[in-house]
């Protein structure tokens, strides 16, 4: 679990976060939703250490990133992956040597061994056979999968997503949107995952911090979405008048 | 104005103490210089020898046809051109180029990897980017030059010899007597010497301006171009002292 506490942060005078407190569940996708520029960014940087927030505390199972030392803090990034807004795939190596690029910096099996792992995380994310491409060579999706299986390569007890169906057709968004809600069920994992893709909303949110102007404004799981009678949220998840007239019927459903 | 140079100063420092740091891991460390030694030192052979074989010609030349005269001694036109190549040439004026072609190729790389959040990526992982990226790049530049030096002063004189055989204007033997006229191995040396530094120059200074790009493609435009600048002004102010304490 993670929680984070009264956390704040500004830039140049300018205050980004308000005071957020929530907490993340283990074993979850946990979502953060907000319009662009809302600070989804720079909460979920704040969170990995990216940033230093100005004021609050983040804990992981009980330990305090905020307070950490630089040595306790790269010792704790051993146990996070992150999946960055543009893949962040190495691209001078091949898609094999990213996945395992982590293992061959962390881990003392041997090469074998090494690969057979890569291999395997590889083949999580259905891209056997593409093993020996660099990442110029791999469609948008395709990348957003190799990033995966370079997340989980070192069997991370924390995922962080950055918009991860960004510029992904929705087809390929919800294939992306399964495999990180599937990973997360598998091996228990925190999730952390940054999104305004409203089928993710539905999809695969379990646990949903909505924020406003870099303020927590409402959090829930993807049922109360919609039934939810917050009107910020509605107006950002029903953004338009076709889902607006969804959101209607569904509700009518239900009573 | 000179804030800012403090400033950068610091940062640079900063940076350099991250960068020189054990290795996590020695293999990764000799795959990347390994690759460093490819990109930076061997890439840089050819135009090391075609620009240092042509001013090599280009002296004997000048100094045979414009300098020398009746009451000079014959071996005046090979003895300058084998001093000027091992003095300033193969070190100073080549760090220059390589400053041009070698630094910009740093501080673009870096700065894409900036950019694209790479950089980000190997921070969460836990793994030192600054020693990873920068390391080997300068491990590999600083080892690998003195073998450009060397081949910068066998060029020049391999380009002077052209001129005696190929175009007749000085005759091989005059030539040859001057490039052995009174041989001081030490000038070899500080040339070398010299070259370390400039070496260093660009490879730390080139990764620092990649390393601390903030926004897109025009930035690492920008950075690069610095990175060029930044390194030539240093090579050139660091040539005076250097040269001042090896003499
Ligand atoms: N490094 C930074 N320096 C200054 N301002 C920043 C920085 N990063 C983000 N911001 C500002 O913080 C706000 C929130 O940005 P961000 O978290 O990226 O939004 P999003 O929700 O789209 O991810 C924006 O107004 C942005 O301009
Ligand atoms: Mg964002």
């Amino acid at each position: 679990m993670i929680a984070v506490e009264n956390i704040s942060k500004s830039f140049d005078g300018r205050q980004v976060l308000h005071d957020i407190s929530v907490e993340f569940l283990n074993g979850r996708t946990n979502l953060i939703i907000g319009q662009s520029g809302s600070g989804k960014t720079v909460l979920l940087n704040s969170i990995v250490g990216l940033h230093q927030p100005d004021s609050g505390h983040i804990y992981y199972d009980g330990r305090d990133i905020t307070v950490m030392s630089k040595k306790e803090r790269t010792m704790l990034r051993r146990e996070i992956g992150m999946l960055f807004q543009g893949s962040a795939l190495f691209d001078s190596m091949t898609l094999l040597e990213n996945v395992m690029f982590p293992l061959d910096m962390f881990s003392d099996k041997s090469y074998k061994e090494r690969k057979a792992r890569a291999m395997l995380c590889i083949d999580r994310v259905n891209l056997l056979g593409s093993e020996y491409k660099h990442p110029a060579e791999l469609s948008g999706g395709m990348q957003k999968r190799a990033a995966i299986a370079r997340a989980i390569a070192m069997e991370p007890r924390y995922l962080f997503c950055d918009e991860p169906n960004s510029g992904l057709d929705p087809k390929t968004s919800l294939v992306i949107d399964k495999l990180i809600s599937e990973i997360t069920h598998e091996n228990n994992i925190t999730t952390i995952v940054n999104t305004h893709d409203m089928n993710s909303v539905i999809g695969i949110g379990e646990n949903i911090l909505f924020i406003n102007n870099g303020a927590a404004a409402w959090q829930g799981n993807s049922k109360e979405v919609l039934t939810s009678n917050n009107k910020m949220l509605n107006d950002f998840v029903f953004a338009s008048e076709f889902s607006k007239q969804l959101r209607q019927d569904i509700l009518a459903n239900i009573h | 104005m000179i804030r800012k140079m403090l400033q950068s100063l610091g940062e640079y420092l900063l940076l350099m103490a991250r960068t020189f740091q054990r290795p996590e891991r020695m293999r990764m460390f000799l795959k990347q210089y390994y690759k460093e030694m490819m990109a930076l030192g061997i890439n840089s052979v050819g135009i090391v020898l075609l620009i240092s074989l042509f001013i090599g010609a280009v002296i004997c030349i000048q100094i045979k046809l414009n300098i020398q005269s009746a009451w000079m001694p014959s071996w005046v036109s090979g003895y300058t051109t084998r001093e000027i190549m091992m003095l300033e040439f193969s070190s100073a004026i080549m760090c220059l180029i390589l400053a041009g072609k070698v630094g910009s190729n740093i501080a673009s790389e870096i700065g894409t990897m900036r950019i694209t959040q790479q950089i980000d990526a190997l921070d969460i992982m836990g793994v030192n980017s600054a020693s990873y990226l920068i390391l080997p790049k300068v491990a590999a530049l600083v080892s690998f030059i003195p073998i450009l030096v060397t081949f910068s002063v066998a060029a020049g004189i391999v380009g002077a010899y052209c001129t005696a055989y190929l175009a007749n204007i000085i005759t091989p033997a005059d030539l040859t007597l001057g490039l052995q006229h009174s041989f001081t191995p030490w000038y070899f040396w500080m040339g070398v010497i010299k070259s370390l530094f400039f070496a260093f120059i660009i490879a730390s200074v080139s990764s620092y301006y990649g390393y601390n790009v903030k926004g897109g493609s025009i930035e690492v435009g920008k950075a690069s171009t610095s990175a060029v600048v930044s390194c030539s002004v240093l090579i050139l102010f660091s040539d005076i002292f250097l040269t001042q304490l090896l003499s």
